[in-house]
């Protein structure tokens, strides 16, 4: 509503004084509450008020302005003599500073800074301030109050394809290590389905939303590797038991495939480069119970077979299927094969007659051996990750494993060592999750557990650097995660504590072993003992029936004693 | 007098000390245990530095002032001990 109040002047009152006065105050609107407005109102208890306690600050900008400064330089000859002094003139500059020295101020100053000059200079003789006192000191404490080991997910790469493969096998790029090969495949018999792609992919670790190349098989690769020597070169085996080998330089397409005929009849699981003058051998192996030696060059057959049997007669029959294999540079002619007996062989590349190529195995697992890796910094020592334990092996006990873990709730699948520290090394669980062990640390457990993902993660592979590793997954995830510095940083004598460690076990074992043969030999000598006193008796009594008539006569003739007994004691008991 | 004399050489017996400047607010080198014209290189380029340095601790924090400048070079370390009105300059050879 409007207020308003009018205020007229007459005209013939216009250009008249103002003739101010007093009157009082007159009410012009009275405005009352109006109860009724009430109603519509409530009264709101609690009030929510939110203050902040925080001085009040407030930001402003200065400029000064701007000082110029310049550079400049003297060359300073002989410098600042009083203009009534000759410079040249000795006798002149000799009086002058006499004069200057008989002064008691120079004197004074002299006697004060000179003392604080001579500190320093004792300062220098004793001690070297410049250098670097308690730095090793310094590092030990901040490693120990350090990070706890941890590990992070930088990157994940998806199988593009709609149905998904398990990532079966990774390879780093040799040089660089911005790339990573993936080979996918199905490896549950006769469950891939018909359209599933044959396709492996190269992926640069920057860009996991599309693979940088596309490896296009006859049949999906089941494991992959790059050429060390050369990275154009990838060498892959594939699930029909064909090896074939790529150039990226070439396209997607392989190079050359290996012939069928000669090739392996069942899913190669593991292919490595040898170390070769040309830098193009690789061997093979697969579940059919072949290791195969090929030189790319000439794919048509192998250059040389061996059959892994264990009767050393080259059975196929007989042969035990491998699920992996070792090799290590430094020792080129003897390499290891993983059984899915569970058994781990040892061979000898050198060896005349194929019998004596199989050296020995080591038994001790209960499935297939899914990794097997020797340690990179004691290579006497090996990791094997199968069935639900992962065991470390010395080379010289053959009974049984120096270290092992505990029995774990998920089979565990794959497994390799750390490139840079000799106490590390990784295990992937069938429920997703990664395990880094390291021995030095704690042996019962492993130091970080991770889940990477719920589904079984299937292949891992560690860059050379340490710091990054790549797991593949059962859905053809591909996740590159990042460990903490300590854990892929070598600490101080590492290597001399861990060879201790294997020595340590290595002897236990051999204690152990000794012992027990001891025990069987005694074992062994009674039982033969024995058997030549009971040779007369016992002859052949070999089959069932006979044994229950020998059992039931036995009876009855105890039955008789215990009766003849019995009527004796009643005899006796009469005559008294 | 026989005071100066006596503290510089007491300064000049330390081990390892190789030479003595003292220097006045002009760049005129008072005393020297070197060669002359290693003296005048000396004077000269110390007094710039000093000059520098002083004016370095004062921009920083006006209450500030220098009190000593020591400069460590692979060969030796060259000590300036400052004053309002002369300095004295030590080079000396640091055991290590």
């Amino acid at each position: 509503m409007e207020i308003v109040y009018v205020y007229t002047k007459k005209h013939s009152e216009f250009g008249r004084q103002c003739n101010f006065s007093d009157r009082p105050a007159e009410l012009h609107v009275d405005i009352l509450p109006d109860i009724s407005l009430a109603a519509n109102f409530t009264v709101r208890d609690p009030c929510n008020v939110t203050i902040q306690c925080a001085e009040e600050m407030s930001e402003h900008e200065v400029n000064t302005e701007r000082f110029e400064s310049e550079s400049r330089g003297i060359n300073h000859v002989e410098g600042g003599w009083p203009k009534d002094l000759n410079p040249e003139d000795m006798e002149a500059t000799i009086r002058y500073r006499k004069k200057v020295e008989k002064d008691e101020h120079y004197q004074n100053t002299i006697m004060q800074i000179a003392g604080l000059m001579e500190h320093c200079c004792k300062q220098n003789n004793a001690t070297d301030i410049y250098r670097e006192f308690f730095e090793d000191e310094d590092e030990e404490v901040l490693e120990e109050s350090e990070e706890q080991p941890s590990a992070k997910t930088i990157n994940v790469f998806r199988d593009p394809n709609e149905v998904k493969r398990t990532a079966t096998s990774l390879s780093w790029h040799p040089e660089g290590n911005h790339k990573l090969a993936v080979a996918y495949s199905s490896l549950e018999f006769q469950r891939a389905p018909n359209d599933m792609s044959f396709d492996s992919y190269i992926w640069d670790i920057e860009n996991p939303n599309k693979p940088e190349m596309t490896l296009r098989p006859v049949s999906p690769l089941v494991c992959l590797e790059y050429n060390p020597k050369d990275s154009h070169i990838l060498v892959g085996g594939s699930y029909n038991g064909q090896i074939a080998y790529w150039d990226t330089r070439k396209g997607s397409q392989p190079v050359e495939m290996s012939t069928i005929e000669h090739s392996h009849r069942d899913p190669v699981y593991k292919v490595i480069w040898l170390q070769s003058k040309t830098g193009t051998d690789i061997f093979s192996a697969s579940t059919d119970g072949q290791v195969l030696w090929w030189d790319i060059r000439k794919m048509s057959e192998p250059t040389e077979r061996l059959v892994l049997d264990p009767s050393k007669k080259g059975n196929l029959d007989n042969a035990l299927g491998v699920v992996s294999l070792e090799f290590e540079t430094t020792m080129p002619t003897k390499f290891m094969v993983g059984t899915e007996q569970g058994l781990v062989v040892s061979c000898n590349r050198k060896a005349k007659t194929p019998a004596e190529k199989i050296v020995c195995t080591y038994s001790g697992h209960h499935g297939p051996i899914y990794a097997l890796q020797r340690n990179p910094f004691f290579p006497k020592n090996f990791l094997t990750v199968a069935d639900w334990t992962a065991r470390i092996w010395s080379e010289d006990i053959k009974e049984s494993s120096i270290m092992w873990t505990k029995y774990h709730m998920a089979h565990l699948l794959d497994g390799c060592w750390s490139p840079v520290r000799p106490s590390v090394f990784f295990t992937l669980k069938m429920d997703g999750t990664l395990d880094v062990w390291d021995i030095l640390f704690k042996q019962n457990d492993p130091t970080l557990s991770l889940k990477v993902c719920d589904e079984a993660m299937c292949s891992i592979r560690v860059q050379d650097n340490g710091r990054f590793l790549g797991c593949g997954s059962q859905l053809g995830t591909t996740t590159l995660l990042e460990i903490s510095a300590g854990l892929c940083t070598l600490q101080k004598n590492e290597k001399a504590m861990v060879s201790e460690m294997f020595e340590r076990e290595t002897k236990r074992e051999k204690i152990l072993e000794a012992r027990h043969r001891e025990m069987r030999l005694k074992e062994r000598s009674r039982s033969e003992q024995s058997r030549e006193d009971e040779g007369k008796e016992t002859d052949g009594e070999e089959s069932a029936e006979e044994l229950v008539a020998c059992a039931e006569r036995e009876f009855f003739e105890i039955m008789e004693a215990e009766k003849k007994k019995e009527r004796n004691e009643e005899k006796q008991r009469d005559k008294v | 007098m026989a005071e100066v004399e006596e503290t510089i050489k007491r300064i000049q017996s330390q081990k390892g000390v190789q030479g003595i400047i003292i220097v006045n607010a002009e760049g005129i080198p008072i005393k020297s245990t070197l060669d002359n014209s290693s003296t005048v290189q000396y004077a000269g380029n110390v007094h710039q530095l000093l000059m520098k340095a002083r004016g370095v601790v004062r921009d920083i924090d006006p209450q500030n002032d220098l009190t000593f400048l020591r400069v460590r070079s692979k060969k030796n370390e060259i000590m300036i001990a400052p004053d309002k009105d002369y300095f004295l300059i030590v080079i000396q050879n640091p055991t290590e």
